[in-house]
């Protein structure tokens, strides 16, 4: 017998004792079972809980469930209770785990951005991409929070509880405008609450978003202590305080209640609170940066740096197109509002028609889609319907998607030829572009079948061609603020710190790549040779010269 | 001796493997290489920007065969890595003057 028969028939033998085992005990499982079932059938009687077992499920759940004084007999009052509660903890489930998608987001941006950049780079993308997971929500405990949605009121789906009640704001026009918020920094004191705590978990996730899209526009020359730095001051001033204009019951919330224009600026899930704010902080840090060495020739026109993982880059784009079912449904904040079956169609329409019309405009144009604006095309979608979601028809939606596959391109290829920002992913256009054109489109094709009540004004929203021109004047005049708001703040930001601390690696280690010189360990060493060839090279300085490995050891 | 180096088109490397090993050859060492030829490369689009791929990947063969058998080996080479389009690759063939196995410390012919 060979040694290679053995081993067959040694693994025949091990398989056959396995079924064995399995149908043994499961034999006697089932056998245990049989005489079970009679035996409750008898002691039936007076005791409550049926201990039968409920294969089709419609047994399972009944008065007994009610909680009531007298077991089984609840009063009106008791099952009126027990019925808020339940719709509260249906809205709070939902709020947590539509938040816990939108956490997974992360891992689609990381991979997206990563994989759409060079391999000399990737242990520096990616950590950029997971350390401002950590660093925003540090931000966002400490005051961002209390910042945006300190002045919130009652939070209506949760229970109405309204511990977030302090909101700083100016009079003019003998109207107030509300700043920002003043309650929940540390989620400490009155604000230790299960609904103020779904709340946070969820615009938190939110923010989150919004503070990692500047990795990418900015990937590849980005000193990594600028980044964490920056980190914090998105996540506790810019974010919050257009977020709190916006969802906070500030002042853009309050255009419709004050001065009639439509609800006011109507942002659903946040083509503008979240993507526009994080595609134009991105515009303000690339232009502070400049672009990479090599982008542009010295006439100015550009050379494209093809990114080194396609793969990674598509299926990043899948897990940014599944955490968006949490994005966009999860809104709401309300399971028990089933609107979020509209939503969710939409919002997978847009998707679908951003990749279409990317990959047909591409193909048309230059002569074959090319499968990173393929990926734009669909996140392109994706954000455009973020605003408007919940406001229009599916045909809508599709057009809108339709618009923003198109748009992305020609707004990546304008911002790379003719503004001269280097943006190795995609991240302004898609982003900054398209959050713009969603909360825009919100206030065209809104077609009156939902939102009434929004931002306290009654009525259904309307865009302008359902009748509410009003409403396409509310959406021109948020989109406006938040270009010049953020754009300004940002880019001040950036180039302050540029002036004294610098935000940019030096040429050399740029040209290295900056994995190891920012990092101090490459993405791949198989493929680029172990970190302690590059120090050889004298390009840095190796601080513990006995862990040098030889070639077998690296590998 | 002689040694053979054959430069061709990557997904063409199996079939010049097999019909050498059919015909005996016993060893051979390859190695991806990037280069251009009168074809100077071609231009692809990223993006919505072009650019030039100047060095196009092509694997390079090399294989040290007796002199007896070298000319049925290029021919051998070239009937498996030609597909009549542009960038099949090359064939050089150079005169060696000595060949050692490590092992065996055989030399010449007997030990390739």
């Amino acid at each position: 017998m060979t040694e290679a028969t053995r081993r067959t028939l040694h693994w025949r033998i091990i398989a056959a004792l396995v079924v064995a085992c399995l149908l043994a005990v499961g034999g006697w499982v089932f056998a245990q079972d049989k005489p079970a079932a009679p035996a409750a059938a008898q002691a039936a009687a007076p005791a409550p809980p049926p201990s039968k077992p409920d294969p089709g499920g419609t047994a399972t759940g009944g008065v007994a469930d009610v909680t009531a004084k007298t077991a089984g007999k609840p009063t009106l009052e008791e099952v009126a209770d027990f019925s808020g509660h339940n719709r509260v903890s249906i809205n709070l489930m939902w709020t947590l785990i539509t938040g816990f998608l939108v956490m997974f987001m992360q891992a689609g941006f990381a991979l997206v951005e990563t994989g759409f950049t060079r391999a000399k780079n990737v242990a520096h993308t990616m950590m950029m991409n997971f350390m401002v997971y950590a660093i925003g929500m540090t931000g966002y405990w400490i005051c961002g929070f209390a910042l945006h949605m300190g002045g919130l009121g009652a939070i209506s789906t949760m229970g109405g509880t309204g511990l977030l009640d302090s909101e700083f704001a100016i009079s003019l026009f003998g109207k107030d405008f509300g700043l920002f918020g003043m309650k929940g920094f540390f989620l400490a004191g009155s604000t230790y609450d299960v609904a103020v705590f779904a709340l946070f978990l969820f615009q938190m996730v939110f923010m989150d978003t919004a503070a990692t899209i500047p990795t990418g526009a900015m990937a590849e020359r980005w000193k990594f202590s600028s980044f964490v730095v920056f980190g914090f001051f998105i996540s506790m001033f810019t974010y919050p305080l257009f977020a709190n204009w916006v969802w906070g019951g500030g002042w853009l919330s309050q255009l419709g209640k004050n001065f009639g224009l439509g609800h006011g600026h109507v942002d659903f899930a946040g083509s503008s609170v979240v993507h526009m704010v994080g595609g134009v902080t991105a515009l303000a840090g690339a232009m502070v940066l400049g672009p990479r060495i090599g982008k542009y020739n010295k006439d100015g026109s550009p050379n494209p740096i093809p990114g080194h993982n396609i793969p990674m880059g598509v299926l990043g784009c899948f897990i940014l197109a599944f955490g968006w079912f949490g994005f966009n449904p999860g809104s709401t904040l309300a399971g028990s509002d089933l609107r979020i079956a509209v939503i969710a169609v939409n919002t997978m329409l847009a998707s679908a028609s951003g990749a279409i019309f990317a990959m047909f405009y591409m193909w048309k144009r230059y002569g074959k889609p090319d499968p990173s604006m393929m990926v734009n095309g669909m996140l392109a979608g994706l954000v455009a319907i973020t605003a408007p979601c919940a406001f229009v028809s599916s045909f809508w939606a599709f057009v809108i998607g339709a618009i923003s596959g198109v748009l992305v391109c020609w707004a990546a290829v304008f911002i790379e030829t003719v503004m001269k920002v280097d943006d190795p992913v995609g991240a302004i256009a898609v982003h900054g572009v398209n959050g713009a054109w969603g909360v825009l489109s919100l206030g065209l094709f809104s077609d009156g079948t939902y939102g009434d009540g929004f931002n306290g004004v009654e009525g259904t929203v309307r865009g302008l061609f359902y009748g509410g021109a009003s409403q396409f004047v509310a959406q021109v005049i948020g989109t406006t603020t938040c270009f010049v708001f953020i754009f300004a703040a940002s880019w001040g930001f950036f180039k302050v710190y540029d002036l004294v601390f610098g935000v940019r690696v030096s040429p050399e280690v740029e040209l290295e790549g900056l994995d190891v010189p920012e990092m101090g360990v490459h993405g791949y060493p198989e493929v680029q040779g172990p970190a302690t060839l590059v120090h050889a090279m004298g390009l840095s300085t190796p601080k513990a010269p006995a862990m040098s490995m030889t070639p077998e050891r690296a590998r | 001796m002689k040694r053979i180096e054959a430069i061709i088109k990557p997904f063409k490397l199996d079939d010049v493997k097999d019909a050498l090993t059919g015909a005996g050859i016993i060893g051979m060492t390859v190695t991806e290489v990037r280069g251009f030829g009168r074809q100077k490369g071609h231009t692809e689009m990223y993006r919505g920007n072009e650019y030039t791929v100047d060095f196009l990947p092509k694997m390079k063969i090399e294989i040290v065969v007796p002199d007896s058998v070298a000319d049925r080996v290029v021919g051998l080479i070239t009937a498996a890595a030609r597909t009549g389009s542009i960038g099949d690759g090359k064939v050089f063939v150079a005169p060696l003057d000595e060949a050692l196995r490590i092992r065996t410390g055989e030399r010449g012919d007997s030990a390739v």
